[in-house]
Order: C-alpha cells, then structure tokens, then sequence
C-alpha cells in the first residue's frame, strides 16, 4: 500500500494515491505532449499548459487532483494557515475549461495552483503573517505579485505558514503552527518561508511565493529539496508584502524545477508604480534560456567562470553538506566549467551587521500593529495600555526581542556605534561580492550549513539558530540574485535529507543563474527530489 | 477602488458613537476610541490659581518698565500644508472639511504591506519654497522616519527629513508696518523640510473618548523652522504673515491659519538685557490667527518676565503651552519629560530625493548674472519642454548657463528679438556654440535704425497701394497687415516697438 511517488521528471504521475482508487490521477507523460513541454524538461508549468490546451486534461480534473493531495497530505505536513475554499478553486478552474473549449486565449499560468506565504496580502482571503496580531485579518487588496499571477490565470490555493513576519529559520516562531518537513515528519521544514517550500515539496501545489530577507525562500527550498528563487532587490514589487526589513525584503519564487521557478519570476517581475524601490528594468524572457537536456552539448557551460566561496565551506560546516557542494562543483566542472575558489573577507562580518538591519528596521515597520485600526485589539479604557496589552499579546517572543534589538539599535547614543556601522558593514559587503562577481560568472555556496534539523532542536539556542543564516545573509545585504537548488543528499531520515547548492549572479543577471541551475539540474544524475510521502503523507 | 467595501462602509456611518462599547469593529476597519490623558491638563491649570495676573491694570503698568530690562527671544516652527492634488505618498485627494475618512487608501490607513511612492510635486513645492526664501537646496536629499505611537500616526512613524533637509540658511526680509513703528527685518531661516501631516483626533464633548480621522494623514507639509530671532510678538506675526504671503505668491498652499493650512508653534524664552545665554524656553501652541501669535507672546513674554523680576524663575519651566483665546492667555499642555527619542533612520522604502541638476543650471544662470524671472521662464518654459521632447537631462543639452545669459541679455537689451531668441535657442540646445557667433553668422541683429524701418516702411505701402486706400478709408485694422510685411521684409529683425511706431506715423502722416 506504501508505494512512493514518483519524481515528476515529465510530470509523468502527479500520483494520487488515494483511498479511493478512481481519484488517482495519471496524468500524463512527456510522450504524449508536443510542445514546449517536450523541449524543456521538468516544468509542471508548462506540462500543464501543453495538457490543458491539447485537451489530454481539464484543469478541474487537474485542481482536483492537487486538492486530494492537498487534503491527504495537509495534517502531517501542515504547510497551510489558510486553505481557499474548494468550490471557488473548482469554479476558477471551471471557467478556465470552458475558455479552452470556446477557443479562447487562456492565461500562461491558467490552471496553475499557487500557494502564498501568509505575509503576501491576498485580497479577502487571510493574511496574518504568521501573527497573533493578524488574526482574522482580511486586506482589501493583492500584493502586486499576486495580482500578476491571477490576472495570468494562475489559482492561489492557500496561505502558507510562515515564522512570525518572516522572522525565524524554521516555522517554529509561527503563532499557529509548525510545519514538518515532507523528507521526514520530524524535521523541520526550514524557513520562513517553511510552509511555501513543504508546499512545493509535498506537491500539494505547483509553485508557491516566499518571501526572503535573510535567506527565507533559499534555506528552506535546501530543507526541503525544492529550487527556490531569490530575485535581485527591486526586480518584484514589494507591494502587498508585510514589511520586516523594507531594504532586504523580495518576494521569491518556489517549484519543483529551475523553469518553473524561472517562470514564475517572469510572471512577478517588473517595475510596479506602488513601490517606488521597483526596478524600471526591462524583464528578460527567463524561459529562453531553458533547453531541452536532450539538445544539450557535453560541455554546455564551457568557459564559465565559477567561484567558490572559500568562506562558506570552511568549518562550522556540516561535513555531508561540504562533501554534496564539492560534488555540485566538480559537476559543474564537468559541464565545462573553470571552478576556483574565491574569499570573501567581509563575509563573516555579514551575519551580525544584517541583525541590526534587519532588527532596527523590523522595530520600525512593526509599529503599525497596534491595535487602533486592524487586527486583534486589547480590550483597554486608556491608551498606553491599550499599546502594551496589543503588542504584548499580539506578537511572538521572537517578534518581541528583534523589536526590542532593533529599538536600541537606533536609540540616541547608539545609532552610530550600531546603524550605522551596520550600513558600512553592508557597503563592504557590496563592494567585495562586486569584485568577486567581476573575476566570476557566478558564485557557488552551500545554502546551509546543515540540512534540516530537528523540531525542537535550535528552539532554545536563538544565536545557532541565527548562525544557520550565514550562507544566506549576505547576499540580500548585497541585493543580489541568488538561485539554490538540489544538488544531494546527507544521512538522515527515511531516505536521506536534502541539500541545497546556492548559485549567486549578478545584479539583474537572474538569467544566468535560471541557465546554469537549469543545465546542472538536467544533467544532475541519479537523484530523486520527491520526497517518499504516500498519498496519506505518511513515509514509505 | 481597493478596498471599497471596507471604505464605503465608513462613508455611509463616518462616525458612529457607541457609547457603550469603546472599540467597535465594521467590516475589518476598526474605530479606536480613547480615553485621552492629554486633555486634562487644562484644567489642571485652573485649579492652581495663577500667581500671574498681568491683565490688571495696576501690575501691567509697572510690568511694562520691568521688561525693558528684559529681552524676549522668539523662533518659530510652520507648518505649511500643500496644496497637492493627491497626498504626499498616496494618490487620494484632500479636501478640508470631508467627512471623517472618506479620502483614505491602505497606504495612508497603513496597513500591512503598502508602501508609499512620492508624489514628484511636493518636492517642486518645496524647492520652489526654498528658493523663494534663499536657501541653499540640498541635491542629495532623503526622507527619514520619525518614530512614535499615537492614534493619528497609522504607520507608528512620520516619513519626515531629518539630517539633510531639502533646503537650509535662508531668510526672510521684510518691513514693519508703520503703526508698529516701522524698520527693516531679516529673520533667518534655519531649515525647510519635507514631511506627511498626521490625521486628527476627533475628542469627543463629554464622554471620555476620542476617534480617529484618517482624511489628513499623509497630506503633504513643509516645515518651516526660522532662527531665533524675533523680539517681539509683533516681529513674529509680521514673520508669519510674510510667509503667508509667499506661500500664496507661489501657488503651494492657501496659507489658511483657520483651517490649519499654516500652522505656527512658536518658541518663547526672555533674558536680561545683555545676557548672552538663552532662557528657558516655551513652545506655545494653538495660534490660529496672526493677532493671537502676538498676542500669545506678548502674554508669554509677561508672564515669565513677572516670574524672572520675582525671583522665580525656576518656574520658567520647558513645556509646551497652549494659547487660549477665550481667556487671552497661555496654559500648560504638556510638560516635557527630558528630550524624546524618535529613533530617526532613513526610510528605506523611498529612494534618495536627487534634485535633477536643473537647480544648479538655474543657480549657475543666475549667478552669472541674468535677469531672475527670465531665466526661470526660459528654463521652465522652452528648454523643459526641448529637454521632455528629446529625452535629455539638463546634462545632456549643448547650451551652456554662460550662453542662456547672453541671450537672454542679447533681448533683454534688444540686440535681437524674443521671436529670434527663441529660433536661435533650439540651435543652441541642440548644436552649442555661441549667441554672438550666431547672430553674426544668421546676420540676426536686431534693426533697430529708424531711417532703415522707415525705408521698410515706405516700400511696403508703396507695394500695396490697395490695402492703403482701404486703411485710409477706415479699415485700421490693417495696420497688423502692414506691421507683417515689414516684419517679414526686415527677416524677423526689426524692432517691433520701433517698426510699429513708424509705421503708424506714416499711415496716418499722408491722408
């Protein structure tokens, strides 16, 4: 009865093993699509699109297929604060058939179930940000992002946990729940974005929207064994995501596949006239970029210049994980391209200089929750303690000490010694990812230094569990694009834990990095990225 | 449009009182009612019968020989509010007197996840401004938070200017009426800075409770901070009306005091004669009228002189006061607990405020010497408009600040006409070189040789006897018929005032 699912290489089964036989779904195969699909292997996306519109399936019988999984899978994995309610998801679903078959233009992401971490607003549907605070909280409009992906026909299926306002490492600073990791029920799945990566992972979705600051889409899609995307600061709008640190802040992408997540970002992109810190730049068409791993050359990254970022293969790194991105670099070697190591001497530096950043703007943008006009309110009969009961009761203990962190941080008689210093740090941090970037194409690291740890384990010990941000942090204090992908495996679990490669490009240069992940994803062998969950989500 | 429902609601019930129940909840927007622990200071004040009483008669009298020995120092904080079309960071309209928060959005409600983008006006207002009060302007600017919870404050900060303002070191020069015994002023202008108005708290008559109106949160505003140095409660109305004026002149506020368009707190301390120190100082509030800030300092100057003379000055004590007008004197509103922290730091969802170099181009043009108005007017005027059409900065355009003061002194002295200045113009911002050089090469000068326009002239009639007859016999409007064709004889170069001098005398000299 335990059979596993297989890896969805051609999105060959979205393979719902229920308890009623007649609701597995058997999708389709890349034999039976002629399109896109077939040149570019692995996207659920566009296999979607090639079978919603040859007609080999409806995209109800599709939705209906992820919401039994969804349903199955949801109380182990909990990944979800918020489902949408099955008739409307049906219904949207619905009404994309019937364009299909009047002949009418659909959406490119028509059909496509889209989770949303639950500090992305989503009109009249909750958004708490994983805070007491937001309980019930309803916004009267979409993030930017989000209106993007509904008006291309893409269906937002649910809210996804999260750590308080994006502050944690792994969906334990939640105030309603923790999520599992689908590779083993007792692990964390990472976070903050914990909830959007177990999503994707479990497949009880397509893709889903993150959010990362420090590091939230990337070390969780690593936990999990999915691609997260983390877009170049400015390229996505910020409009309609709850802000922690307003000048670290993205909203990034998750997917089973490097396309997908490619896609994705596609559809998100661009200059938005609500965020004034939105790129004008143009978008490039990620997608062109993907081919088909049959059409590829044997050296197709030939001449690429790699770095290897000595820093973050030193020690305080799990010896699993080392060994996995040295074989990540020796394959990438073997694609053609000239690996060397590169220091970044500023690196260590960036871990204590992004929690006063991070902090003393959190303390700011924190503010808002007060009681007065939104969200859960003390009951009081003056003031001051209408503030204090609000915040005391409305925000979680993680919450608390960063506001508190973050206060002091910019109090009078520290702000120099603390702000400010903080900012030089991230301008050297800048400096010195730019000249790596200028003797390197790309820059490789771990997106870790261990795979998933265990729920419970780093509660207590708040400074290992910021230590675990290290391989992420300074790449938003540098604004940079940074994609992480699968690249192996450690000891743990059923079946072993997954391990994230992080490749780090250029301002703007999302491209390259969607390239290279795609080509090394392609050509990575022998590996299987479903985790083993049967359709009850429950280990093989 | 975002967020209709939960706004509509407000509409129909702007303000419900719900005595009963303090907080009350409609459609996810929530009403906050309050007790307020700042409205009660007043009364406090009364309750402890005043020492000073400077309205009789008998005490003012020899008050007034006191204070001579006194010298009161007086600064002044503005608040002018712009008058935008749309808010400083949002796209909703302002108009005084709305019902309560009807021209509210999720950016100036603050909720989660909206951001604001500038509106681009409220930086021309307040360059404008600043210029108008001969600033320096600063091209690298930012905006910053000023962090504080209150009700009206939505976002828990004000996007404010902190360490570089958009304009700093002016002044204002100005001459006392007559009756106030006349003289030149100039008062010293310390900063001119950027910021959102708050909202307002409605505080209701008798019940222990206050709400909240959104309408005003996030309006635009200039902050006018003057250098201390006003004397007199007469100087500082004096001061104010000029800034009242100037706002007006330029067109970015209606300066209204009653509505709280312009709004002055000022700050009061005295010092004996010849004393270099200042005193304590009193920031008095709530003066809606140029009359009451006299008024107000002239009471406060009293007051706290009677305090000095008496040996009390201990009760000279920094605070802020609030200027009653039924009872024609200040009391306490609050009293400062040491300096408050904002914890200011730069707001990061808003770039840098980068004044485009067209600021330096006007200063460099005017600084070599040309006529103010004019220069303004050509750079505002044609070359904007060449720069928007052709997609150039200031930076990229071919005619330098040294050649736009040639020509505009090449028409302002009549060398050429405005109608050729403008046809050499788009040479100059396009190709460069010199105003001399062109009108040498296009033999573009001006004529301005009445024997030459009269020869003009002579040939024109001479040409179309028709029209001649036609003028004689009435038709004086072709008069602008005979002006064209000299004009167009002359290629543009005669001197109109000149041509159209003689060409009158002649019309008529021969009937």
């Amino acid at each position: 009865m335990l059979s596993t699912i297989q890896p969805p290489r051609c999105l060959s089964r979205i393979a719902v093993r229920g308890r009623t036989k007649s609701r597995s779904l058997h999708i389709l195969s890349s034999a039976q699509s002629v399109t896109s699909a077939s040149l570019i292997d692995h996207s659920q996306i566009l296999s979607i699109r090639d079978s919603l519109l040859s007609r080999h399936l409806s995209a109800v019988q599709l939705t209906h297929s992820y919401l039994d999984r969804l349903k199955q899978t949801e109380p182990q994995i909990k990944s979800f604060l918020h489902v949408s309610d099955p008739d409307k998801v049906l219904k949207q679903a619905h009404e994309i058939d019937e364009k299909i078959k009047r002949n009418e233009e659909v959406g490119p992401l028509a059909g496509v179930l889209v989770a949303v971490k639950d500090n992305i607003c989503t009109a009249d549907m909750p958004s708490t940000g994983g805070s007491r605070i937001l309980e019930g909280y309803r916004p009267p409009f979409d993030a930017t992002a989000v209106k993007r992906l509904k008006n291309l026909g893409a269906i937002v299926v649910g809210k996804t946990n999260l750590d308080e306002f994006g502050m944690g490492s792994t969906t334990e600073a939640s105030a309603f729940k923790v999520t599992a990791n689908p590779w083993d029920l007792s692990r964390v799945p990472g976070g903050s974005s914990g909830g959007s990566a177990a999503a994707v992972s479990a497949r009880q979705c397509v893709v889903s929207l993150g959010s990362d600051t420090g590091g939230s889409v990337r070390q969780p899609a690593s936990f999990c064994g999915v691609v997260g995307l983390k877009p170049t600061y400015g390229r996505v709008s910020r409009f309609g995501l709850m802000a922690y640190a307003s000048s670290l802040d993205v909203i990034g992408c998750l997917g089973s596949s490097v396309a997908d997540t490619g896609i994705l970002l596609h559809a998100i992109s661009g200059h938005d006239t609500l965020d004034a810190t939105s790129s004008k730049r143009e978008v490039p068409d990620f997608t062109s970029q993907f081919t088909s791993a049959s059409s590829l050359e044997s050296r197709p990254l030939e001449g690429l210049r790699v770095g290897l970022i000595r820093e973050t293969v030193d020690g305080g790194v799990d010896s699993g994980v080392k060994s996995a991105i040295q074989s990540a670099a020796a394959h990438l070697e073997q694609l053609g391209c000239i690996l060397k190591e590169v220091s970044l001497p500023s690196f260590s530096l960036g871990l204590p200089a992004y929690y006063i950043l991070a902090s003393s703007e959190s303390s700011s943008n924190l503010s808002r929750y007060d009681g007065v006009r939104y969200g859960s309110q003390a009951s009081s009969d003056e003031l001051n303690s209408l503030y204090k009961e609000s915040r005391a009761k409305g925000f979680g203990p993680e919450v608390k000490m960063r506001i508190l962190m973050g206060t002091y941080a910019l109090s009078a008689g520290y702000y120099d010694a603390y702000y400010k210093r903080a900012q030089q740090v991230r301008t050297i941090i800048r400096k010195s990812f730019k000249a790596a970037l200028d003797e390197n194409d790309i820059l490789i690291s771990p997106a870790a230094p261990s795979a998933a740890y265990k729920i419970g384990e780093k509660k207590n010990d708040p400074l290992a569990m910021y230590a675990g941000d290290i391989m992420t942090v300074n790449v938003n204090m540098a604004g940079l694009p940074a994609l992480v992908l699968p690249c192996g495996f450690v000891e743990g679990g059923a079946v072993g834990l997954p391990v994230g490669l992080q490749i780090i490009g250029a301002a703007f240069d999302e491209e390259k990095l969607l390239k290279v992940g795609h080509i090394f994803e392609q050509t990575l062998q022998g590996y299987n990225f479903v985790p083993p969950l049967d359709a009850d989500g429950v280990f093989a | 449009m975002m967020a209709s429902t939960l706004f509509r609601t407000i509409q129909i019930h702007p303000f419900l009182l719900y005595p009963t129940t303090l907080f009350r909840r409609r459609n996810g927007a929530l009403y906050c009612t309050m007790k307020s622990t700042q409205t009660q200071t007043a009364t406090q004040e009364k309750q402890q019968p005043s020492k000073v009483k400077v309205s009789q008669h008998t005490q003012s009298k020899t008050l007034d020989k006191i204070k001579r020995d006194y010298e009161a120092v007086i600064g002044i904080e503005t608040h002018v509010q712009l008058s935008t079309l749309t808010k400083a960071f949002c796209s909703c309209p302002y108009n005084y007197g709305s019902q309560p928060n009807t021209s509210i959005c999720p950016i100036c409600m603050g909720l989660p996840g909206a951001l604001p983008v500038l509106n681009s006006k409220v930086i021309e207002f307040a360059v404008k401004l600043g210029l108008a009060l001969n600033c320096k302007l600063s091209l690298n600017s930012k905006f910053d938070r000023k962090q504080y919870f209150y009700p009206d404050l939505p976002k828990g900060y004000q996007i404010s200017q902190f360490d570089i303002p958009i304009a700093t070191g002016g002044y204002i020069d100005l001459d006392l009426p007559l009756e106030f015994g006349g003289g030149h002023r100039k008062f010293g202008i310390t900063r001119v800075h950027m910021e959102e108005d708050a909202g307002k708290l409605l505080h209701s008559g008798n019940e222990d409770y206050s709400q909240v109106d959104l309408n005003r949160a996030g309006v635009p505003l200039l902050e006018i901070v003057s250098e201390p140095d006003m004397r007199t409660g007469i100087e500082a109305a004096e001061y104010a009306a000029e800034l009242q004026r100037v706002v007006r002149y330029l067109g970015i506020s209606n300066g209204n005091m009653q509505e709280g368009s312009l709004r002055c707190d000022v700050n009061v301390s005295i010092r004996p004669v010849g004393q270099l120190e200042f005193g304590t100082k009193v920031e008095i509030k709530n003066l809606n009228s140029f009359s009451s800030i006299n008024r107000a300092i002239d009471f406060e100057i009293s007051r706290q002189v009677l305090f000095h003379s008496q040996g009390q000055s201990d009760q000279i004590v920094q605070e802020t006061r609030l200027w009653e007008e039924g009872a024609q004197k200040t009391v306490t509103m609050r009293k400062k607990e040491g300096l408050s922290d904002y914890r200011y730091f730069p707001e990061p969802d808003l770039p840098e405020v980068i004044l485009s170099q067209v600021a330096e181009y006007f200063d460099a043009t005017i600084s070599s010497g040309a006529d103010i108005k004019l220069a303004a007017n050509w750079i505002m005027g044609d070359i904007a408009a060449y720069m928007k059409n052709e997609k150039l900065s200031i930076n990229e355009i071919k005619l330098t600040p040294q050649e736009l003061v040639e020509l505009i002194a090449s028409i302002k002295g009549g060398t050429i006409s405005g109608k050729i200045g403008k046809e050499i113009l788009f040479e100059l911002l396009a190709k460069g070189g010199t105003v001399k050089g062109l009108i040498e090469e296009k033999d573009l000068v001006q004529i301005a040789d009445p024997i030459e326009i009269g020869k003009m002239v002579d040939k024109v009639l001479s040409e179309n006897p028709k029209q001649l007859g036609q003028y004689r016999g009435g038709k004086t409007k072709l008069q602008g018929f005979f002006a064209g064709q000299v004009m167009k004889l002359s290629k543009g170069k005669a001197n109109p005032g000149l041509l159209n001098k003689i060409l009158l005398e002649k019309l008529n000299a021969e009937s």
